[in-house]
């Protein structure tokens, strides 16, 4: 009963702050109902027995990549959203081009929500523990990591190394 | 008096939670007003004079004469600045802060001299990562700084915020990788564990000559987390973004009342938060030797005022660095050294197990 209402009022919060992200006029608001987003994100994490999935991404996404965006968007001073058309601002209509593109595509995409939640979503998990704990305990993951997954972690390493010496040449005065 | 007993016995644990959430909450609160006083007290006696003494006994009711000043001052807000992000930043710098030690024991399990069934851990919340939700919510604190510059709507206040929230984002780095240090040695995420890690003697030749605490083949580490802390929580030698000579006020520019009053407690709180996991990542939280268990939390109380001491006593004596020398410390002192710590750490931990 108690599992219910969490589940219920994360995902609530979190579907209800993904459309307050596209539904605001102010970019900075956007920016901060995203962050929402992802803190009931963490709290799903946590129901599912993943604490460090949760505090990750709390640490990296919500606390490193969003204040990189708040950045941005500050100072880029991106202005407010009023939609112009010949009877006022912010009335939706679908009457361009790149409107109807968008409704397609968001008519087809939730075809295929549908059709996945009805074949596949019905199934239960394995949440037997040999399944569950090599994701779960952070000394598991860690393990995973460094060895099967070594590879990856090195290059995605080597990833994040290019991308900074690219923003640190691209930021360089020319003398 | 038997349904009382019966309904006490049956929800004791969840009583029991309650209190420990109680005395938490309230010592938070507690704190952040003794600390007002002392810092007065501990800058006056660095400058040689006596500091506030009129107000009751010593002075003591001064906190009070403050937060009454405070709550009846006038609540500003300039009319173009955004009035959800305004009202909004220092309440998400007083949450954070205040979040931060749900997770942060204050003394060994207890069961209140058999009141209770079983031990109840003196913390809010018992997490397995709990160090790593601390780093998640510190981060979280930003968040406040920044909105607060942006929401002030006036060129003081932005700086003062971008400066800031610059220099918490460094200095985390160097915090993250102390923490990590010490989670090599102490061999696990949680702090209860870190702390019960360190009821052991470090031995030379077989002779215990220093109590088992991280701090002393940690020393290095140490300094690197003291120093990121108190660069994360903005106090002097790093409070050049709040400095009164340089940017007004920086990111608090245009806030009074309460509102300036949450920044505060914001601050002086995450003073708390930083020397509390201090204490019990690196001096043994509650265990000393020869001190019984159950006066832990007496012990752990003087070892955080101790820190906070510190703190206060770093304020009033060293000069402040200006912003280009403080984001080059922290990103080309703190930083290698910390590495180079954590490499040592791990060295260390291989040769000797």
């Amino acid at each position: 009963m108690v599992e219910l209402i969490q589940f219920y009022g994360a995902a609530a919060v979190a579907i209800g702050a993904c459309l307050l992200v596209i539904g605001q006029r102010n970019p900075m608001h956007s920016v901060l109902w995203l962050i929402a987003a992802f803190g009931a994100l963490a709290s799903l994490y946590i129901q599912l027995d993943s604490p460090f999935a949760a505090v990750t991404q709390i640490i990296v996404y919500a606390g490193a990549i969003m204040v990189l965006f708040l950045f941005v968007v500050m100072l880029l001073n991106a202005p407010r959203e009023d939609v112009p058309t010949a009877y006022g601002p912010s009335a939706v209509t679908l009457t361009s081009g790149p409107r109807k593109v968008f409704a397609l595509l968001s008519v087809i995409l939730l075809v295929q929500l549908a059709w996945v939640l009805a074949t596949v979503g019905r199934q239960m998990l394995d949440t037997s523990p040999a399944v569950v704990a090599p994701v779960q305990s952070v000394r598991a993951i860690g393990q995973r990591l460094f060895t099967d997954f070594a590879f990856a972690f090195e290059v995605t390493s080597v990833l994040i190394l290019v991308a900074m010496v690219g923003a640190v040449i691209l930021a360089r005065k020319r003398a | 008096m038997s349904a009382i007993s019966t309904f006490l016995s049956d929800y004791s644990m969840i009583l029991g939670w309650l209190v420990v959430f109680g005395i938490a909450f309230g010592g938070l609160q507690v704190a952040a007003a003794v600390l007002v006083y002392f810092e007065r007290k501990i800058a006056a006696w660095s400058q040689q004079r006596i500091g506030p003494y009129r107000v009751g006994p010593v002075g003591l009711l001064q906190p009070v004469a403050d937060i009454v000043k405070l709550v009846f001052k006038e609540e500003l807000r300039p009319l173009a600045a955004d009035k959800w992000l305004f009202y909004l930043a220092p309440v998400i710098s007083a949450t954070a802060a205040f979040a931060a030690f749900a997770v942060v024991p204050w003394g060994a399990p207890t069961t209140f001299f058999g009141l209770l069934p079983n031990p109840l851990p003196l913390q809010i919340a018992d997490v397995n990562v709990a160090i790593l939700v601390i780093f998640a919510i510190t981060s979280m604190g930003v968040y406040g700084i920044v909105l607060a510059g942006w929401a002030s709507n006036s060129k003081y206040s932005l700086l003062g915020g971008l400066r800031s929230s610059a220099q918490m984002l460094s200095y985390e780095l160097s915090y993250g990788m102390a923490l990590a240090a010490v989670l090599v040695l102490g061999n696990s995420l949680s702090l209860t564990e870190v702390v019960d890690a360190q009821q052991h003697w470090w031995r030379i030749a077989g002779i215990p000559i220093l109590p088992g605490w991280f701090v002393f083949p940690q020393i290095l580490g140490f300094f690197i987390f003291m120093a990121a802390g108190i660069a994360e929580t903005n106090r002097a030698p790093f409070d050049f973004p709040e400095a009164e000579q340089e940017l007004v006020a920086g990111y608090h520019t245009e806030y009074s009342s309460m509102s300036f009053a949450l920044f505060f407690l914001a601050e002086y709180i995450n003073m708390v938060t930083v020397s509390a996991v201090a204490t019990n990542l690196y001096l043994g939280g509650w265990h000393f030797p020869g001190i019984p268990i159950w006066l832990g939390w007496l012990v752990w109380l003087v070892k955080v005022g101790a820190l906070l001491f510190f703190y206060i006593w770093m304020r009033w004596t060293l000069p402040r660095y200006r912003y280009d020398q403080l984001m080059a410390f922290g990103w080309k002192v703190l930083l290698p050294l910390s590495a180079v710590n954590l490499l040592l750490t791990a060295a260390g931990v291989i040769a000797f197990s």
